[in-house]
C-alpha cells in the first residue's frame, strides 16, 4: 500500500510492537499476557510491516521462513518438556532454577522456555498465512 | 539344557538380516552370492534339528522375551511337533530355493531384490508357524501376505503379474481380518493371548455359544490363505511369478498357513458337527475342482498349481474327517506334498529355463538331454502317484486307512478321495513325463542339463521323498508321530510301513493307480471334455472378483462425489446446520431451556454505550455493500465483545479476542484480494433467506447454550483446586497462563502443533493457486461458485 502515512509511521510501529509483544510474553507469567497473545502481537507487527513495505522488506526483515520460526518454536517447547526426563519427573513438570545477575534473582524456568517456544509457534504460523496471502505476482 | 532362547531368538531373524545383505550380496559376487544367502536359512534349519531329539520325546519347547507385560503382550515362541516340522520344511527348502533362484534369476537385473524378497517371506513364514501369542502370529500372517503380494508383482511391468499380485493380497488380506476378528473371539472366549495355553482349554470353546461365529471367522482366514474353494481362484492366477515363488510360497509353505492353523486349532476346536461338516466339504469340492481343473491344463505350471490346490483341498478334508488315522494321513501327506511339489514346481522352471517353454504340447524327448532333471522329476512323481517306497505312499495308504468305513459318508469322501488321487496321479506324471519321454521336439531354445544350483534342489527333494518312505521308521519317529500328537491333542503313534500289506487301502491304492494309468493313456480327450464342460459353465470367480472390484471403484466413486463434492459452500452450510441441530435440538427434546434473565436494575452509561457499539457494528455489517465494509463492521462488533470480556475481569481473554479479531480482519481482507472475488454479494434472495436462518439459529442456540450454563449450579473445584495451587507449586500469579503452560501443558502443547500444521496446510493451499492460477471464466465467477 502506498501511502506516504503508512510508509512513515509503519517502522516505528513495527518496532514498538515487537518490543512490547516480548514484554507481554515475558510478563505472562504473573499478569494478562503470555505467548500465544504475543505471538498475535508480533505477527500483527509484521503483518502490518509487510502492508506497508511489500513482502519481500518483511522476509529480508526475519531473514528466516516464517515456518521454519514456527518448527524452531514447536522443537523448543517439545523439548522444555523434556528437560524433565534428566530430572526422573513426569513430561512437562516445571522445573525452576534461580540464579542471580548482579545481585538480581531471575527465576527461570522450562515453563518460560515453553511459552518462548509457543511464541515463535505463533508468530511464525500466522505470519507465514499472512505473507502468503500478501505476496502479489507483481510485488 | 543351556539356554537357547537367544540362538532360536537369532534363527527367527537370520532371514531378514540374509534379506537385508541380499542386494549387496549380489550386486559384489553376482548369482554366486546365493551360495552365501542360502547360508541363512541353512543355518536356521541346523539349529531346529537340534530340537528334534526332545520334540520327539514328547517334550514342547517354549520361549520369548516379555514386549509390553502391561498389555499381556510377548514376543514368545512355541515348537511342538507341528511347528517344529513347519520350520524344518521352511528352512530347508528355502535353503534349497535360494540357491534355486541363484540359478534361476541368473543376470536378472533385479535378482538381489528378488532374493530379498524370497529370505523376508522365509522371516515371516517362520516367525507364523512358531508364533506364540496370537498377536505376532497375526502380525506374520499379514507379512506373509504382504510378502507374497511383492513376489508376485516381482515383474511389475506386466500388467497381468499386477493384476495378480493384487488380487492374492486382496483375498488373503480380507481373509487375514477375518483372523484377526476370530482370534479375538478366541481371546475373549478363553481369556488366553497365547497358543501354548490354548491347547489346554479343554471344551470351553466347544460349548460356547460364540463357537459357531468364532469357527467361520477363522476358517474365512484360512480358506483364503490356503485357496479353498470358492477363494481358489488367487492361488493359479499366483504363477505369474517366478517359479521359485511358486515352488515355495505357493506349494511348500505359504498356503499351507491355512492348513497348519486348522491343525493348531483342531485339538481345541475339533470334533464338532460343523468342524467335521464344512472342512470335509469345502476341502472335497476343492480336491475335486482343482484335479479336473489341472488336468485341462497344458502349461506345466498352471497344472501343478491346480493340483496344489487340490492337495490343499484334501489336507483340509483330512483334517476335518475326524476318523481314526485322519490326522496322520493329514500329516503325512502334508509333508510328501511339501517335498514332492517343491521338486515338480522347480523341475517346471528348469524345463522352462533350459527350453524356453513350459506348454506340455511343444516339449518332448528332453530326457537324454537334461538326465538328472528327468530323474528328480520322475522321482517326485513316483511319490506324488503315491508308489510303494515313497513316503507319498506312506500318506495315501493312511488316508484310505481314515476313510475306508462302511457308513455313507465314508464312502462318499472314499470316492472323492479316490477321484482326486487318480487325477492328481494323472497330472503329476504328465508333468515328470510329457517332456522327456517321445520323440524330441524342437524347442525354443536348445535345451541341455541346468546348473547345479537348480538341479540341486529337485534331487535333494525328490531324494528325501524316497528316503523318507524307505525310513519309515525314522520318520515317523521324529516327524509324523510328534506332529500327529500335537494335531491330535494326545499322543498319536504313526506306524505305516511302506511294505505293501494286504487289506482294504492297498486295494483302493491297486484302483486308484489303475483310474490314473486309464485317465493317463485318455489325457487328450480328458483334456478337451475338460475345456467344454468348462466353456458350458461360464464365469468363474476370478471373473467375479474382477467385478467386485469394479463394483466397489464405482460405489466409492459415486459416495465421494456425495460426502464430498468440493464446494466450499456446501462444506460450511452443512457444518452450520448441524451446528444448530446441536444446539437447539437437546433443549427441545428435553425440555431444558433457559429461564428468561431479569432486567438488571441499574445499568451504566459506559455499558449502554457497548452494547450500542456492538449494534452499530451488526447495524454496519448488514447494510454493508461490499464484502470488504462488512469484513470491518464484522470487526467493530468483535471488539465491542473484547471489551465486555475485559470489563467483567477476563482480562487474557480479552486481550486475545483483541488481537484475534485484528488478524481476522487483516487476513480475511487479504484472503479476499488474493482470491479475486467479486466485492459484491451475488446471493440470489432466497438463498439469503435461508443463509440468514441458519446463522439466527446457531446464534440463537449459542445465546440459550450460555444462558442455560450460567444458570446451572456451578461446580468451583478446578477454580478453587487451580487458585490455590498456582503459586504454591506453579510459582504463577496469571491463574490462566500458568494452567497453559504448566498445569495443561502437554495439551498446549498439542495445540500449537495444530496451530503450525494449519499453517502449513493453508500455506499449501495458497501456493497451490499461485501456481495454477484459476483459468479464465473461472477466475471472475462469484464466489458461490468458487472453492478454495
Amino acid at each position: 500500500m502506498n501511502t506516504l502515512i503508512l510508509r512513515t509511521v509503519a517502522p516505528p510501529i513495527t518496532a514498538l510492537m515487537l518490543v512490547f509483544s516480548v514484554f507481554v510474553l515475558l510478563r505472562g507469567h504473573n499478569e494478562p499476557g503470555g505467548g500465544f497473545i504475543g505471538g498475535l502481537i508480533a505477527a500483527s507487527a509484521l503483518a502490518i510491516y509487510g502492508i506497508a513495505y511489500g513482502v519481500s522488506a518483511v522476509r529480508r526483515a526475519i531473514r528466516f521462513h516464517p515456518m521454519s520460526i514456527a518448527g524452531f518454536g514447536l522443537l523448543l517447547s517439545t523439548l522444555s518438556g523434556f528437560v524433565s526426563l534428566f530430572a526422573g519427573v513426569p513430561f512437562m513438570t516445571g522445573l525452576w532454577i534461580y540464579p542471580s545477575f548482579f545481585g538480581v534473582e531471575v527465576p527461570l524456568a522450562t515453563v518460560i522456555s515453553f511459552d518462548i517456544g509457543v511464541y515463535f509457534v505463533v508468530v511464525g504460523s500466522i505470519a507465514s498465512i499472512a505473507l502468503a496471502l500478501e505476496e502479489r505476482e507483481t510485488d | 539344557m543351556a539356554d537357547q532362547a537367544p540362538l532360536t531368538l537369532l534363527c527367527l531373524f537370520l532371514p531378514f538380516l540374509a534379506a537385508l545383505l541380499a542386494p549387496a550380496a549380489v550386486r559384489r559376487f553376482g548369482h554366486g552370492g546365493s551360495w552365501a544367502l542360502a547360508a541363512a536359512p541353512f543355518l536356521s534349519f541346523l539349529h531346529f534339528l537340534t530340537f528334534l531329539p526332545q520334540i520327539s520325546a514328547g517334550e514342547v519347547v517354549t520361549g520369548g522375551y516379555a514386549w509390553v507385560p502391561s498389555l499381556n503382550l510377548s514376543f514368545s515362541w512355541f515348537l511342538d511337533g507341528l511347528s517344529l516340522t513347519f520350520a524344518l520344511l521352511i528352512t530347508g527348502i528355502g535353503t534349497l530355493i535360494v540357491l534355486y533362484s541363484g540359478g534361476y534369476m541368473k543376470g536378472h537385473p533385479q535378482q538381489g531384490r528378488f532374493i530379498c524378497f524370497i529370505l523376508l517371506f522365509m522371516g515371516a513364514m517362520l516367525g507364523l508357524v512358531v508364533s506364540d501369542s496370537f498377536l505376532m502370529l497375526f502380525v506374520y500372517w499379514e507379512l506373509t501376505s504382504i510378502t507374497s503380494f511383492l513376489l508376485i508383482g516381482f515383474d511389475h511391468e506386466r500388467e497381468a503379474a499386477r493384476r495378480s499380485a493384487l488380487q492374492a493380497l486382496v483375498v488373503t488380506g480380507l481373509g487375514g481380518l477375518s483372523l484377526l476378528a476370530g482370534l479375538i473371539f478366541l481371546w475373549n472366549m478363553t481369556g488366553v493371548t497365547q497358543l501354548s495355553l490354548l491347547v489346554h482349554v479343554d471344551d470351553t470353546l466347544r460349548q460356547s455359544p460364540f463357537y459357531l461365529a468364532a469357527l467361520l471367522l477363522l476358517l474365512g482366514g484360512a480358506f483364503t490363505k490356503s485357496a479353498q474353494f470358492p477363494f481358489h481362484f488367487w492361488l493359479p492366477n499366483a504363477m505369474e511369478a517366478p517359479t521359485p515363488v511358486s515352488a515355495y510360497l505357493h506349494s511348500a509353505t505359504m498356503v499351507k498357513a491355512g492348513v497348519y492353523l486348522l491343525m493348531r486349532l483342531s485339538p481345541v476346536m475339533g470334533g464338532t458337527a460343523a468342524w467335521e461338516i464344512l472342512l470335509p466339504f469345502f476341502g472335497g469340492v476343492t480336491l475335486i475342482a482343482g484335479t479336473l481343473l489341472a488336468i485341462r491344463q497344458t502349461d506345466l505350471k498352471l497344472m501343478l498349481a491346480y493340483t496344489t490346490m487340490a492337495s490343499l483341498g484334501l489336507l483340509v478334508m483330512l483334517t476335518g474327517f475326524g476318523a481314526p488315522h485322519a490326522v496322520e494321513a493329514a500329516v503325512l501327506y502334508l509333508v510328501a506334498h511339501s517335498l514332492f511339489k517343491g521338486a515338480l514346481f522347480m523341475v517346471a522352471g528348469l524345463v522352462d529355463h533350459e527350453a524356453g517353454t513350459r506348454d506340455l504340447t511343444k516339449l518332448g524327448g528332453l530326457r537324454r538331454l537334461m538326465p538328472i532333471t528327468f530323474a528328480a522329476a520322475l522321482l517326485a512323481a513316483l511319490s506324488m502317484g503315491g508308489l510303494p517306497l515313497f513316503i507319498g505312499f506312506l500318506a495315501k495308504e493312511e488316508i484310505y486307512y481314515a476313510l475306508a468305513h462302511g457308513d455313507l459318508r465314508s464312502i462318499v469322501f472314499t470316492l472323492v478321495a479316490i477321484v482326486g488321487n487318480g487325477l492328481m496321479f494323472v497330472a503329476g506324471f504328465a508333468v515328470a513325463l510329457k517332456p522327456f519321454l517321445g520323440p524330441h521336439v524342437e524347442t525354443p531354445k536348445h535345451a541341455h542339463e541346468g546348473p547345479v544350483l537348480m538341479w540341486l534342489g529337485p534331487a535333494v527333494l525328490a531324494g528325501l521323498g524316497l528316503l523318507g518312505g524307505i525310513l519309515s521308521a525314522v520318520t515317523h519317529h521324529f516327524i509324523s508321530t510328534p506332529m500327529a500328537s500335537a494335531v491330535a491333542g494326545e499322543p498319536t503313534l504313526v506306524e505305516i510301513s511302506t511294505i505293501p500289506h494286504l487289506g482294504m487301502p492297498l486295494l483302493l491304492s491297486v484302483v486308484t493307480v489303475a483310474f490314473g494309468v486309464i485317465v493317463y493313456l485318455q489325457l487328450e480327450r480328458a483334456r478337451d471334455m475338460m475345456i467344454r464342460v468348462l466353456a458350458a459353465i461360464g464365469s468363474g470367480p476370478d471373473r467375479g472378483f474382477d467385478h467386485v472390484v469394479s463394483g466397489l471403484v464405482r460405489f466409492s466413486v459415486a459416495a465421494t462425489r456425495i460426502v464430498q463434492p468440493g464446494r466450499l459452500e456446501i462444506y460450511i452450510t452443512v457444518t452450520f446446520i448441524l451446528l444448530a441441530l446441536t444446539l437447539l435440538v437437546p433443549p427441545f427434546v428435553y425440555g431444558e431451556w433457559p429461564a428468561m434473565p431479569t432486567w438488571p436494575d441499574e445499568v451504566l452509561f459506559h455499558e449502554w454505550a457497548i452494547f450500542l457499539l456492538a449494534l452499530i457494528g451488526l447495524g454496519a455489517l448488514l447494510r454493508a455493500n461490499d464484502r470488504l465494509t462488512a469484513i470491518v463492521s464484522l470487526g467493530i462488533q468483535g471488539f465491542a465483545v473484547a471489551v465486555i470480556f475485559l470489563l467483567f475481569g477476563a482480562a487474557d481473554l480479552s486481550f486475545t479476542q483483541f488481537m484475534v479479531e485484528t488478524l481476522s480482519v487483516v487476513i480475511l481482507a487479504l484472503v479476499m484480494t488474493r482470491l479475486r472475488l467479486s466485492p459484491r454479494d451475488h446471493r440470489p434472495p432466497r438463498q439469503f433467506g435461508f443463509d440468514a436462518v441458519i446463522s439466527v439459529a446457531c446464534g440463537l442456540g449459542f445465546t440459550l447454550l450460555l444462558m442455560k450454563a450460567t444458570q446451572l449450579p456451578f461446580n468451583m473445584q478446578l477454580t478453587e483446586f487451580f487458585n490455590a495451587y498456582s503459586k504454591v507449586i506453579a510459582h504463577g500469579a496469571n491463574v490462566v497462563n500458568v494452567i497453559i503452560v504448566d498445569f495443561r501443558g502437554t495439551d498446549t502443547l498439542g495445540e500449537i502443533g495444530v496451530v503450525m500444521i494449519t499453517g502449513l496446510a493453508v500455506l499449501a493451499l495458497i501456493r497451490v493457486r499461485l501456481r495454477n492460477p484459476l483459468p479464465g471464466p473461472r477466475a471472475d465467477a462469484p464466489v458461490e461458485g468458487d472453492r478454495l
